[in-house]
Parts: structure tokens; sequence; C-alpha cells
């Protein structure tokens, strides 16, 4: 049976570490050099008029 | 509206109708007895006038092959006036009960008119009607547009968002009959929470088959929003809405929680709801329409994903800033408190990129109010989310919690934020989807604009005083070591600012009251000129022999 004792310890330090380990992913995500021209282009995108959908 | 439906879906709707009808009568015989009844009698009723609807545009011509070259805006133009009438309402009960905390009296004698069951009205209608199909309308907009492709059938949006609005209605009329079950912005009983639940998978189904079929390699930013506030609301109603009726013909329930569970639970829905309700699903409006507005693609694009990420897993542990010194545990306190602060980055992030992609664009600001709406909504978004972060410090919330404060900040989100964000989208939504130049007054947006804005501030500022008044009348001691004021001192002391109150949210009321007649208005102009288009190639030159003649 888990009991509150547990279930704190496992949050504390499970949840540190997962934390760290989405944020570092995060921040490699947005700044790998790859992926900055398709985030331009999205960004750049939606100002182009355009009032009919491709299908 | 039928016309638009091919036979096929004009049978699945008349499917779904008889069954959500049936469906209502079965709980109006169980309920027999009970208030239950009236619930599945309104359920019942609603089906079967829209069964009406449909059986007479049954036999319409069915939508050509060439509705696919079209984006399918119909249920946004719905939606859009729903948003409206139902933002009409929501306010104008909302500044019905600050009145009557003005004058308490005014209730008639009746039960329906007091405080208690007045007041979620006001928030539901605010929030889930207003928001609610604020959100609905314009995501089904710019999914289309920044997927650049279609709504995958005519049938489910139309679901979801009569749907949802019967779950408004029975919401709202609920409270007025004395059904709740007592969970602040969770008060619907389980029917309402049940059927909630269908609407809602739809929605996100909508969703993900428009995504799959998107021409679009990378998916924008907004619709990141949008998935993230439909796919947690989704988990907070269910999570939060656990409960047992007491029997299947019985409006009452038992929730699956109680003590402080059922508090932390209760507040992890409800500052989530903020989050991605009231936040979540507005940056992802504001991550389109002010970009498109201003005519500039977003300050920064990594800014607004960094923040999405930042946004959506810091929230998740902030409801417990909620439950200061109560019986929840210190550290789970302090965990809140400590998420609450740190928001306060993913936050500015939004804010400071929303102004940043004005930066350049100032003289568009000044001079279109719709623009100058999505400008202030950032401002008060940023202000409104460092408020937020202060006030969960807990030496702070000793001072501010259970105060008119809290009240203030509420509002300072709520009416600065996201009502200015969505009367700007609504704005620059309307022209675009009516195929009309501009909205049929300017000057009615302007003056909407300035009764906002004075609205808000007025209210703001009375509760803060309010607030703060309040909160140190309840902690001052004399000289005796006993509570130096009575708690109707602070009430006597408070009257003033509700008068105050109560005349910012009437301006506030006015502006979306003006907001609806030029919505309505714009609207009546686009169908004269549907109407007068035959006539096109003769009036004009008509019109041109007239002058000459002249």
């Amino acid at each position: 049976m888990i009991d509150h004792d547990t279930l704190v310890a496992f949050s504390k330090s499970y949840g540190l570490f997962y934390l760290m380990a989405m944020a570092i992913t995060v921040v490699a995500y947005t700044f790998w050099p790859s992926n900055k021209e398709r985030f331009e282009e999205a960004a750049k995108s939606i100002i182009d008029d355009e009032d009919t959908p491709c299908r | 509206m039928i016309s638009e439906l091919t036979r096929g879906e004009r049978r699945l709707a008349l499917a779904v109708l008889t069954a959500v009808a049936t469906f209502g009568l079965a709980l109006a015989i169980a309920g027999r007895g009970d208030i239950l009844a009236v619930h599945g009698g309104l359920i019942m009723a609603s089906a079967v006038i829209l069964m009406f609807f449909v059986i007479a545009g049954f036999y319409a011509p069915e939508p050509g092959e060439e509705r696919l070259a079209q984006y399918y805006d119909t249920p946004t133009k719905a939606g859009v006036v729903l948003a409206m009438i139902w933002g009409v309402i929501g306010m104008g009960v909302g500044d019905w009960v600050a009145w009557l905390l003005v004058y308490p009296d005014m209730t008639f004698d009746a039960a329906w008119a007091s405080f208690g069951r007045l007041r979620p009205v006001h928030t539901s209608g605010v929030i889930f009607g207003f928001g609610g199909n604020a959100l609905i309308a314009t995501s089904f907009h710019v999914l289309q547009r920044t997927s650049r492709a279609r709504l995958p059938d005519q049938f489910s949006p139309w679901f979801v968002l009569v749907g949802y609005n019967l779950f408004c209605l029975i919401a709202a009329s609920g409270y007025l009959l004395g059904i709740t079950q007592s969970k602040e912005y969770a008060e619907p009983e389980w029917y309402a929470d049940l059927w909630l639940v269908v609407v809602w998978v739809v929605y996100f189904s909508i969703y993900l088959r428009t995504l799959m079929r998107r021409q679009e390699p990378h998916i924008y930013v907004a619709n990141w929003y949008y998935m993230a506030f439909i796919l947690v609301v989704a988990i907070l109603h269910i999570v939060n809405n656990l409960a047992v009726p007491i029997s299947f013909g019985s409006a009452k329930s038992y929730s699956a929680f109680s003590g402080v569970q059922d508090a932390m639970t209760q507040w992890w829905y409800g500052h989530n709801a903020v989050a991605f309700f009231l936040t979540a699903g507005f940056l992802g409006m504001m991550y389109y329409y002010l970009p498109k507005r201003a005519g500039r693609p977003v300050f920064s694009y990594r800014m607004s994903i960094l923040g999405f990420w930042g946004i959506t897993f810091m929230y998740m542990w902030a409801g417990s800033h909620h439950l200061h010194y109560t019986a929840l545990p210190q550290w789970v306190q302090t965990l809140g408190m400590t998420f609450s602060i740190m928001l306060i980055v993913p936050s500015w992030m939004a804010a400071a990129n929303a102004l940043l992609t004005l930066n350049g664009a100032w003289h568009k600001v000044r001079d279109d109010a719709t623009l100058r709406f999505m400008m202030l909504a950032a401002v008060f978004y940023g202000l409104s989310t460092f408020e937020g972060s202060f006030m969960s410090i807990r030496a702070v919330n000793s001072l501010s919690h259970y105060t008119d404060w809290t009240v203030g900040h509420v509002h300072a989100g709520a009416l600065g934020w996201v009502a200015l964000i969505t009367f700007g989208s609504i704005y620059a939504v309307v022209p675009w989807v009516w195929k009309r130049p501009a909205m049929y007054s300017n000057k009615l947006v302007e003056v909407h604009f300035w009764l906002s804005l004075a609205g808000t501030l007025v209210y703001v500022f009375a509760m803060w005083n309010s607030g703060i008044i309040q909160g140190l009348m309840w902690r001052t001691y004399n000289e005796g070591g006993t509570l130096a004021y009575s708690f109707i001192d602070s009430l006597v002391a408070m009257r003033p600012y509700y008068i105050a109150r109560a005349i910012g949210g009437l301006l506030f009321v006015i502006g979306a009251v003006v907001g609806l007649y030029n919505v309505w208005m714009t609207i009546r102009e686009a169908s004269a000129e549907r109407a007068d288009a035959p006539d096109a190639p003769v009036v004009p030159a008509l019109a041109r022999s007239l002058q000459a003649g002249e």
C-alpha cells in the first residue's frame, strides 16, 4: 500500500528530474538550428492572404 | 444551414436528435417528482425543435462538390453571434449581481433572484457562454486557415456548437432552479457533465481530422494553444466531476472526493480552467488574429513555443495556491506558490511577444480600434499575470485571500484580457467571414473600445481599494488583543466601492451591447448586398445615367 510519505518522496524526486528533462527537451527543440527555417516560414505563412483551402 | 448538409448528414442529424430527444424523455420519466424532470423536458424540447428545422430542410437540394473548394465558415458565423448574445446576457447578469451587493434586498423574495443562484449564471454565462462560443467559433476559423484545409465534414461542427450551447442552457437554467454540485466553475450536475464529455470528444476529433489533412508542413502555434485548451479541459472536466448520482432519477450527485482531497481536486480544476480555458485558448486567438490584423509576423516564433510549454506544464501545479493556510500539507502549498511565481516567465513571454509584434505598427494601433483591443488585451494579460504570481505568495495571500482583491484580479484578467482579445478577434473575423470590407461602423468599435477600457479601470481600481481595506480591517487588532472591526463594519466600508464597481461593470455591458449591435448591422449589410446581387449589372448603369442627367 502506498502511504503519504512514499508518494511525497516519489513526487519530490521524480518530479524534479522529469521537469528538468522536459525543459531541456523544449529548449533544444526550440533552438535546434534546422528548425529555424520552418518556424519562420510558419510565422510568415499566416500573413499571406488566401481565402480558399487546398483541399 | 440545413441546405449545407449532405443528404447523409441530414439523416445523421435526425438520428442524433432522435437519440437526444429519447435521452431527454428518459430523464424526464426517471426524474418525475424530481427537479430533474424539468431538464429532461428541456433537452427533449430542444431536440424536437431542431428536428423540425432538419425535416423542413430535408429535401432541399444537396450542396455540390464546389463547396469543398471553400472554407466552411457558417458554424464560425453562428458561434460569433452566440458568443455576443451570451456575452450581453452573462455580463448583464454580472452587473445585476453587482447591484445586488449594493442593494441586498433586491431579490423580490424569490429564490431564483438570490445572489447564490444568479452569480453562477454570470460566471458560467461569461466563461462558457461568451468565452466558450468565441473559442469554438474562432478555433474553426483559425484551424482551417492555418491548415489550408476545410473542416472534415459539415455535421460535426454543428454538433459541437449546438451541443455545447445546450450544455450552457442546462447549466444556466439549472442554477436558477437551484441545481448545483457546489463546485465553483463546475456547478452543472452529472447528466450535463456527461453530455459535455461527448461534445468535447467530437470537438477534439474535428481538430485532429482537419490537421491530418493539412497542407502546411508545420502546425501553426495558435493550433497548439487551441488543442491544449481542448485536451486539458477534457481531462480537468472528467476528473473534477467524478461523482455518483443518488439515482438515475435525481439531479443530485455526490463527488467521488471529500475533505482536503476534494478541495485540492477542485482548485487543480479551478486554476487550470483559468490556465487552459481562459488563457491557452485565448492565446491561440491572439497568436493568429493579432499578427494577421497588424500585417506582421509574430515577433519571435521561438518565444511562442517556449511560452507554450512553460504555460502548459507549469500551470498544472499552480492550483494549490488557492488553499494557503488550509488543511492542505504545507509543502503542497509551497509547490503551488513556487510554480505560480515561475509562471511569470512564460506569461510575460506571450505578452511581450504580442507587444513586440506591434512594435513598428503603432500607427495602426492608433488608427485601428480593433488592433487596439488586442494590444490592450496583451497589456492587461501582462498586468494580471504579474498580479497573480504576486498574490500566490503565501504572505501576500494572507492579506488578499477571501477579499475583493481576488475579485479585482479575476476581472483584470477576464475583462482586460479575455473579453478584450475576444472583442478584438471578433471585430477582425466578422468582416472576413461575412466578406465585408469593414465592420458596419468603425466609430462604434471606437465607442466600444473606450467603454471597455473605462469600465475595466473603474472596476479594477474599485476592487483593489475595497479588497485591501477589507483585508486590513480583518487583521487589525485593538489594544485589548481582539479584532478592532466587526465583519459588518467592513461591509459598510465596502459599499462605496461596490457602487463604483457596478458602474464600471455597467460601462462594460453597454460596450458589449454596442458590439452586438455593430455585429448585427454588419451581418444585415452583408445579406442586403447578397439580396441585391442579381441586380448589380443594371443598377450601376441606371445610377450613372441619372447622375449624368442631373
